[in-house]
């Protein structure tokens, strides 16, 4: 049966959809953490692509720069500082991994019939399907909601309504001012003191391999 | 183009496939002569600035072919993987870092409307794509197996990531000035005369293009910042354990950065694909789609001359000043780049609010000159910054 | 073939995130290391992540339907940077593990224990 169109949008979405879910299963079942860091960063990448197909563009390029690029980076960055021989790999009991199967996948099932159960949620039929994808702006109207404007539901009549419709401003500063705490608390979690295992004396060189001779190595 | 090949193969999504084959291949070319030509010029830029001559066997008096020679010879070398080393990530590693810098050019426009894919938010997506390139080099220095390795890349991942906010902070104050984001409307509102340019618009945003010249050089860790690929301290960094090939593939990545972000400052301060002179208006080469298109033309050759200029700047930058250590590097990026930055961009903005037509114009060329002189003291001022901790480290070290 | 032309609904997504939520969860029920559970934390954000922005997007819904828009999109952009937060403080407890404890493996976290 040949095909006479492809919705392209759906083939991206295909490709995009089959590289976060393959990557995440991956992470899932592989033990080599660096290895994990690495399909992960794939994973969250192509979510990144799910968000630009769905006409959230801002939203999109801001997973690539703070998720990806920050978080894991960051994450990257434990990953190495940590692995070190026997903590690369590390397995777990089957007993475990049944357990986890049997909560995951009920749980899998129920989510999957909730997405199937709601009609308007499978999508524009095909007559109604437009052929190119229209994207309206969003990185001004993100903008100006974080600011306090609602540019989206200026339409409104009902006074009520609108009085109720403030944008995320106080949000907005909530979350800036959460950063700064983490921030001060990360710094201070992670500052710099002597170990247990530094209080021991220093190591002595071993005498096999000190030089005879006076030359400084 | 699509709808050009759909004319004549019979299921329309073939036409579709090719097209898009054919502009990626466009801009693979684009990519890959760019940073095969630039190493011919850092092997001939770098020659002359130590008084010496560089290729001049290899294709007649001025050595052309010497990058192809250097390709050949690096295609064909044997492929080494250490033994110690995560097969997989190490094979995978330089090709991450291609696909961040390369993707970049998607939402690069050479000229009016010549743009893979017009983006709203073009300039975040640029700097959000050019921050993944640290992956590439977090694994290919983890799965070397060398601590030298592992060192380089790290240090190089917190240099990269460190210079990220005074970039950004650099970015924004052209993109407030313009009010927009994406870059095709960036460029075109800087046509006309060179005093439409944004880095003349005013003293805040002239500063500040010295401050992002800076933080671009770090962030494709180009010298005085690149301590993680020093050769006389870790040997090649991240990029140790590569050879022939892969190395090749790195390499391209570096220089396809250099372009990318040196693309972008010609669009966002100095006009993007406009002349200094508005002479294709004059010409009457910007309405009509022939007499269009040979104006963009013109306007790309403009596009890849400043960016050539660029990339020119960073080569002379490399082999003039000495390289800074990784507390210097860091030290420049927090104490320096990110003040300086935050003031520049509170500056544009107090500047826009209390002059919004402007006042840099042509006409009034009273003012330019004493702005013009107090920037360019100040631009003085803070790029020698860059060498100002390795003087106060070495004036401590006494 | 016919996969390729049915188009891409608000169900199709909510799949996805499913997928990513559940594989999330059981990263951070099955692994050992401290880290493989902070990836199974950001899995699990990114699947909440898909369900916001499937919700936001018009283009989604069948016609008639009413998106969420902008506050889908405005909740997933705060979780994005609320998810960089929390992970940068687990680092930072993960690292005083590591440093404390000379190892990663949170089954070896029982001091507490009886």
């Amino acid at each position: 049966m040949s095909v006479e169109t492809i919705h392209w949008h759906t083939f991206f979405f295909l490709l995009m959809a089959l590289l976060a879910c393959t990557m995440a299963v991956a992470v899932v079942v592989t033990s080599n953490i660096v290895r994990m860091a690495f399909y992960l960063v794939v994973s969250l990448g192509a979510v990144a692509g799910l968000f630009f197909l769905a006409g959230a563009d801002f939203l999109g390029a801001m997973q690539l720069m703070i998720y990806v690029g920050g978080t894991l980076v960051l994450l990257a960055f434990g990953v190495m500082l940590t692995a070190r021989g026997p903590f690369i790999s590390m397995r777990t009991g089957g007993g475990q991994w049944i357990l986890a199967a049997i909560i995951g996948g009920s749980l899998l099932a129920v989510l999957l019939q909730v997405a199937f159960s709601v009609k308007a949620w499978t999508g524009r039929s095909l007559a109604q399907h437009p052929p190119a994808i229209e994207a309206a702006p969003t990185a001004g109207p993100i903008g100006l909601a974080l600011l306090g404007v609602r540019p989206d539901r200026l339409d409104q009549q009902n006074a009520g309504l609108r009085r109720g419709m403030s944008g995320y401003l106080l949000v907005f500063e909530i979350i800036s001012v959460h950063l700064v705490v983490v921030l001060v608390g990360a710094a201070y979690l992670a500052r710099a003191r002597k170990r247990p295992g530094q209080q021991r004396a220093p190591a002595q060189p071993s005498p096999s391999r000190r030089s005879p001779l006076p030359v400084g190595e | 183009m699509a709808e050009f090949f759909s004319q004549y193969l019979s299921p329309p999504w073939l036409a579709y496939v090719l097209t898009a084959l054919i502009q990626v291949t466009l801009i693979l070319a684009v990519v890959l002569t760019a940073a095969g030509a630039f190493t011919w010029a850092e092997r001939k830029v770098s020659a002359r600035m130590q008084d010496r001559l560089g290729p001049t066997r290899v294709g007649g008096r001025f050595g052309w072919l010497q990058a192809l020679a250097d390709g050949i010879k690096l295609v064909a070398k044997e492929d080494i993987i250490p033994a110690g080393a995560d097969r997989l990530l190490f094979r995978v590693a330089p090709y991450v870092s291609f696909c961040a810098s390369f993707a970049v050019f998607l939402a690069l426009p050479f000229s009016d409307g010549w743009v893979a894919q017009r983006m709203d938010v073009a300039v975040f997506f640029i700097l959000a794509v050019a921050g993944l390139e640290v992956f590439g080099v977090i694994l290919a220095g983890y799965s070397s197996g060398s601590k030298w390795s592992l060192f380089g890349a790290m240090r190089e991942a917190a240099q990269v990531v460190s210079y990220e906010i005074p970039l950004a902070l650099c970015v924004v104050v052209p993109v407030m000035i313009a009010g927009t984001m994406d870059l095709v409307s960036i460029g075109n509102m800087q046509s006309g005369w060179f005093t439409n340019w944004f880095v003349l618009h005013d003293p805040f945003t002239f500063l500040t293009f010295f401050v992002y010249v800076t933080c671009a050089i770090a962030s494709v860790n180009r010298a005085p910042f690149d301590l993680a690929e020093a050769e006389s301290e870790l040997v090649a960094g991240f990029m140790t354990e590569y050879s022939g090939f892969r190395w090749a593939v790195f390499f391209m990545a570096e220089y396809g950065s250099m372009v990318a972000v040196s693309g972008l400052a010609a669009i966002l301060f100095f006009g993007g694909w406009n002349g200094p002179l508005p002479i294709a208006h004059w010409l009457g080469l910007d309405h009509g789609s022939l007499l269009g298109g040979i104006g963009n033309f013109l306007g790309l050759c403009n596009f890849l001359l400043k960016a050539t200029m660029g990339v020119l700047v960073m080569m002379w930058a490399r082999w003039t000043l000495p390289r800074l250590r990784i507390d210097q590097v860091m030290t420049t990026c927090l104490k320096y780049c990110v003040p300086l930055g935050a003031a520049m961009l509170l500056g544009a903005m107090l500047w826009t609010y209390a002059f919004p037509g402007g006042l840099i114009l042509s006409s009034q060329t009273l003012l330019f000159t004493p702005a013009c002189a107090t920037g360019l003291t100040c631009a003085a001022g803070s790029a020698s910054a860059i060498p100002a901790p390795l003087v106060a480290e070495q004036q401590k070290g006494r | 073939m016919e996969l390729l032309s049915i188009p891409v609904g608000v169900a199709h997504y909510l799949v996805v995130g499913a997928v990513l939520f559940v594989c999330g969860v059981i990263c951070m029920a099955t692994k050992r290391n401290g880290l493989g559970v902070l990836m199974g934390i950001e899995l699990v954000l990114n699947g909440a992540n898909l369900n916001f922005v499937a919700f936001a997007s018009p283009m989604l819904r069948a016609e008639g339907g009413n998106a969420l828009g902008l506050d889908g999109q405005i909740i997933a952009l705060f979780v994005i940077v609320l998810a960089a937060a929390e992970a940068a403080v687990a680092l930072a407890i993960a690292m005083n593990y590591y440093n404390n404890f000379v190892t990663i493996d949170v089954d070896r976290a029982d001091e507490l224990k009886g």
